[in-house]
């Protein structure tokens, strides 16, 4: 139960921390100057998130160890764990490509951590509900703003629809997962700390087929979902990530601002 | 311990009144309603129970480090401050007084969330007005401004482009 529960808290917190540093690739390379500082102000609020599940991981971490020294901290679960201890889904993780594939990648997350939240937020550990609650309406801002992006560039102009259309194709094999229960929530789904994401999809389903139908987009029909970032099993382009954001740790360690 | 009988929380909430939002000067924590709670142990030890606005807002981190300079001033040395995320802070918890400060500044204070913020209202524009010249006739620039907190606005009438401070 406890082990589900660290694991849970962690796979919560990789999603946000690898999405989050995805976004901030961004940073001072958006289309235009606003832009620019949403998609970083947004990456701002996810990773706030991700300390915020780190920062519970690592007391649940501490409290079953038991340990006096050498504690485990937001900093040390972040910066200092392999590429198969991250639990973090496999769209999170992808490159960001163009401005459309970042953006419908954040409209699909967005929506689908919009109906989690709302989910967890009633969850029995109270501390994950309260860092939902909080994290809800920063979300609902997300995703109305990338909705409305997906919007704007699925009916603009030639280009950005052919854009896009290429991020829907590119993107939909990494959907099914986020609706796929790990061992970890099943197990913490018996007490109701956890969400059955598999129960999510249809609204979803709804609410992505009102945006795509103003976007003149088509939903993928049949595709097969690529699985296994929520067990540990991901992408190369993962570790990419992580020898960049986990470079200075690495080299000069326990080194601080 | 008689000292500690002198010191009220009100006292704690006026003192608390001079630290500030490092990223919009003109508040207070005390008009930001992040200050949930005060406990007074004794003339040395207290304790803050505050709430983070955003959830990644860095001025957070400045805020919690300038209340322990304010409270060490004021003779506390055993300062606990406690970061609660329940229930979550909203722009209704935003003294008058501190949206006026707002306006005056020259960011439009947030509307009240009820109106504009829930989900079911989900698409709807709101109607923001312009701090310098009240009038309603508006356009949203970018629904992020310099920090996360505010929307990037443009009065049609006066022209001039404002932040708007986003009820949240």
């Amino acid at each position: 139960m406890n082990d589900s529960l660290t694991k849970y808290t962690l796979h919560l917190a990789d999603n946000a921390l690898i999405l989050a540093q995805r976004n901030s690739e961004w940073c001072a390379h958006g289309p235009i100057l606003e832009q620019d500082i949403a998609i970083t102000n947004i990456s701002l609020d996810i990773l706030g998130q991700a300390r915020n599940f780190y920062q519970y991981a690592a007391e649940l971490i501490n409290q079953s160890t038991n340990q006096q020294d050498n504690l485990i901290t937001e900093d040390s679960l972040a910066y200092l764990r392999d590429n198969r201890d991250f639990k973090n889904c496999l769209l999170v993780e992808l490159e960001n490509g163009d401005w459309a594939k970042t953006i419908l990648r954040l409209f699909i997350f967005s929506n689908y951590q919009y109906l989690l939240y709302t989910g967890l937020q009633h969850s029995k550990d109270e501390q994950l509900a309260a860092i939902a609650e909080k994290a809800l309406k920063e979300v609902t801002y997300h995703l109305q703003w990338s909705s409305e992006w997906v919007i704007r560039l699925g009916d603009g102009t030639e280009e950005s629809h052919q854009r896009i259309t290429v991020a829907v194709e590119a993107l939909w094999p990494y959907v099914g997962e986020l609706f796929i229960l790990a061992d970890y929530e099943s197990e913490l789904l018996k007490e109701n700390f956890s969400v059955d994401v598999s129960s999510l999809q249809n609204k979803w389903l709804e609410k992505t087929s009102a945006i795509f139908d103003e976007a003149t987009l088509k939903i993928p029909q049949n595709v097969f979902a690529q699985t296994g970032g929520k067990q540990g099993i991901h992408t190369e382009q993962l570790g990419y990530i992580l020898a960049e954001m986990q470079f200075l740790q690495r080299a000069y360690p326990n080194s601080i601002w | 311990m008689t000292d500690a009988l002198i010191i009220t929380k009100e006292k704690i909430f006026s003192i608390l009144e001079s630290v500030t939002d490092p990223e919009v000067p003109v508040l207070s924590i005390i008009d930001l309603g992040i200050v949930r709670d005060v406990e007074i142990e004794s003339s040395h030890k207290i304790k803050i129970t505050i709430t983070p606005t955003y959830t990644g807002c860095p001025a957070m981190d400045v805020i919690s480090m300038s209340i322990r300079m304010c409270l060490l001033e004021n003779g506390f040395t055993d300062i606990t401050i406690k970061n609660v995320l329940s229930p979550a802070w909203t722009t209704d918890w935003m003294s008058e007084v501190g949206k006026q400060k707002l306006k005056a500044y020259g960011i439009a204070p947030p509307n009240v969330s009820q109106q504009v913020c829930t989900p079911a209202l989900f698409q709807k524009d709101e109607a923001v007005q312009c701090p310098h010249c009240n009038s309603y006739h508006t356009q949203l620039i970018s629904r992020f401004g310099s920090t996360a907190c505010k929307a990037l606005y443009k009065c049609n009438d006066c022209k001039e482009p404002f932040d708007y401070f986003k009820c949240h």
